[in-house]
């Protein structure tokens, strides 16, 4: 259909310039992220040595001892393409270690915790080199929820969080993310042949262009079932926007003074900067 | 006259009024040495856009030090800036200056705050009454406060009260990102001020900010158009500039000449419809 076609050259200097200023308005130059051997953290890792320079980005790859082992490889290749700090700390020690704890947990909880592990190891690394974390959450995986909460959804900014995979696929290839990395199916690399797109059960174009007039365009439920949608996609899909809301939210306050955090004390987080 | 108009395409920041009241001043002094008569800053300049709860602490009267500054400098350079002003009944205001010889000529508060999408301005600031043309060295004068140039009637009006030149002053975030060549705000941006100043045979001089606030691009893009709708310069986009653009007697003389449509226009039509109007509808 088409209609999620960008301007790359445009979409990449937005993005691009989008870091190097709020990164470095805060009084830093680097930048921190998870590189998962997946295409959203290769590209946030070809914006952010654009932005920054090679020498001012970290990533850190960060395997299970389920992780595909070509995760990795393929991380690597980006961290080499690129010229990036790059280094891999296993997790598995870790989580198993809490694992012998609660045995009994099932893959959901073992998917969040070892996204939530990851996450204090990039906001330790933050500190350790003094830089931000970068998120690497597409508008897609957002708006289905299909994230950890505190996990992979962490960062102190993220540059794609509004563009729709098919965007990342096309942005990717005009910033030249090797062929590997664009060409596998999106995973979640939680255990072995999982793919994003088996479990959601959908495919990420047929997604992006549903969400792309739902959330976008506003087109109401007519409008599209009119332009092509099964009526079970939608609502699948809208309940799974809605039911995720709470992920996109900071958590709700308990109001009792004049000025609350967020309702009636309103800020930018840019304030004084 | 013929003279040359300096858009200064700054990059302010959020709530800090010592640091844009450098980079003022800054743009200022490179416009006097560059030799320009005009300089137009953003609209919010002196204070950065999202300011939410910040309205009032950075908002200053027109007797604060800032403005005393201002004055001074446009005696040598004539200024349009925009700022957040306080009156002495504690109502805050976006507004615009326009400051010549060493006094404000002008003072416009925006009237049309926008308050849907991304902006919540009728939240935190309170609505400006007029759209009135002044005079100035350059001729006459309207100020427009970005939202303000999308209701056809500001302009329409501040033509009408003999203005042959348009100022805006805008903080124009940037979005709807396709697959065309420019951004979606920005292609609509070029289409309205070029289509006005078409409309009301007047040139257009348009300045945007730069930079980010919380994620959201300012798209600068500043520009001058002739009266005849052309554009006669450009600045880069989402980038700092510094823009100078020539702005001649004669290219204005002569599309009223070509095109005389103010001429022709009708006051005293326009004026019976619209109280029919305001009438009918009770």
């Amino acid at each position: 259909m088409g209609t999620l076609t960008v301007n790359t050259a445009l979409l990449r200097k937005i993005l691009v310039g989008f870091v190097h200023d709020e990164v470095t308005k805060v009084g830093v130059r680097k930048g921190v992220l998870g590189l998962s051997g997946g295409i959203d953290s290769a590209l946030v890792a070809y914006i952010a040595a654009e932005a920054l320079g090679p020498e001012n980005v970290y990533a850190y790859t960060m395997p299970y001892r389920t992780s595909n082992p070509e995760s990795e490889e393929h991380a690597k290749l980006v961290a080499d393409a690129l010229g990036i700090n790059y280094q891999v700390l296993e997790i598995t020690p870790m989580v198993d270690a809490y694992f012998a704890l609660v045995p009994d947990a099932d893959n959901m909880r073992r998917g969040n915790k070892m996204a939530r592990e990851r996450m204090t190891i990039l906001y330790d690394h933050s500190a350790a080199v003094g830089g931000l974390v970068l998120g690497t959450s597409n508008k897609t995986e957002l708006l289905l929820g299909y994230g950890t909460l505190h996990g992979d959804m962490a960062s102190a900014l993220n540059p794609i969080g509004d563009i729709y995979k098919s965007q990342v696929w096309e942005l990717s290839e005009a910033m030249g993310v090797p062929r590997e990395v664009i060409d596998k199916k999106p995973s979640a690399d939680l255990w072995a042949g999982q793919t994003d797109e088996q479990e959601l059960g959908f495919s990420y174009r047929d997604a992006d262009e549903l969400l792309y007039r739902m959330v976008d365009q506003r087109m109401n439920r007519d409008e599209l079932i009119a332009a092509g949608f099964a009526p079970e996609f939608i609502d699948n899909v809208h309940k799974k926007v809605q039911g995720s809301h709470f992920k996109r939210r900071l958590p709700v306050i308990a109001k009792v003074s004049n000025r609350t955090i967020d309702r009636d004390f309103r800020y930018a987080r840019d304030w004084g900067k | 006259m013929d003279f040359t108009v300096a858009l200064a395409q700054i990059k302010p920041k959020l709530g800090c009024l010592d640091d844009n009241m450098a980079l003022i001043e800054a743009a200022i002094e490179k416009g006097i040495s560059e030799g320009a008569h005009l300089v137009v800053f953003p609209e919010l300049a002196l204070t950065g856009y999202f300011l939410k709860d910040l309205v009032p602490d950075v908002a200053i009267g027109l007797d604060a030090p800032q403005i005393t500054r201002l004055k001074l400098l446009s005696r040598r350079i004539s200024i349009a800036i925009g700022l957040v002003e306080v009156t002495a009944d504690y109502r805050f205001f976006n507004t615009a200056l326009y400051l010549e010889g060493g006094e404000i000529l002008q003072v416009h508060r925006k009237v049309y705050l926008p308050t849907y999408g991304l902006f919540d301005e009728q939240r935190y600031l309170a609505r400006g009454e007029h759209f009135r043309a002044f005079d100035t060295r350059f001729g006459r004068v309207g100020m427009l406060i970005c939202e303000d140039m999308w209701h056809l009637s500001a302009p329409y009006i501040l033509a009408m009260d003999g203005a042959t030149t348009l100022i805006c002053l805008s903080s124009s975030p940037g979005r709807g990102i396709s697959g065309a060549e420019g951004l979606g705000s920005a292609a609509a941006w070029q289409r309205l001020t070029s289509t006005t100043a078409m409309f009301l045979n007047c040139r257009v001089l348009y300045c945007n900010r730069v930079g980010y606030e919380d994620g959201i691009n300012f798209w600068g893009g500043s520009e001058a158009i002739a009266p005849s709708g052309e554009v006669t310069v450009r600045g880069s986009l989402l980038e700092e500039d510094f823009v100078l653009a020539k702005v001649e007697e004669g290219a204005l003389r002569r599309e009223r000449i070509f095109s005389p449509m103010m001429r022709d226009e009708n006051l005293a039509i326009t004026v019976k419809e619209l109280k029919r109007i305001d009438r009918e509808r009770g």
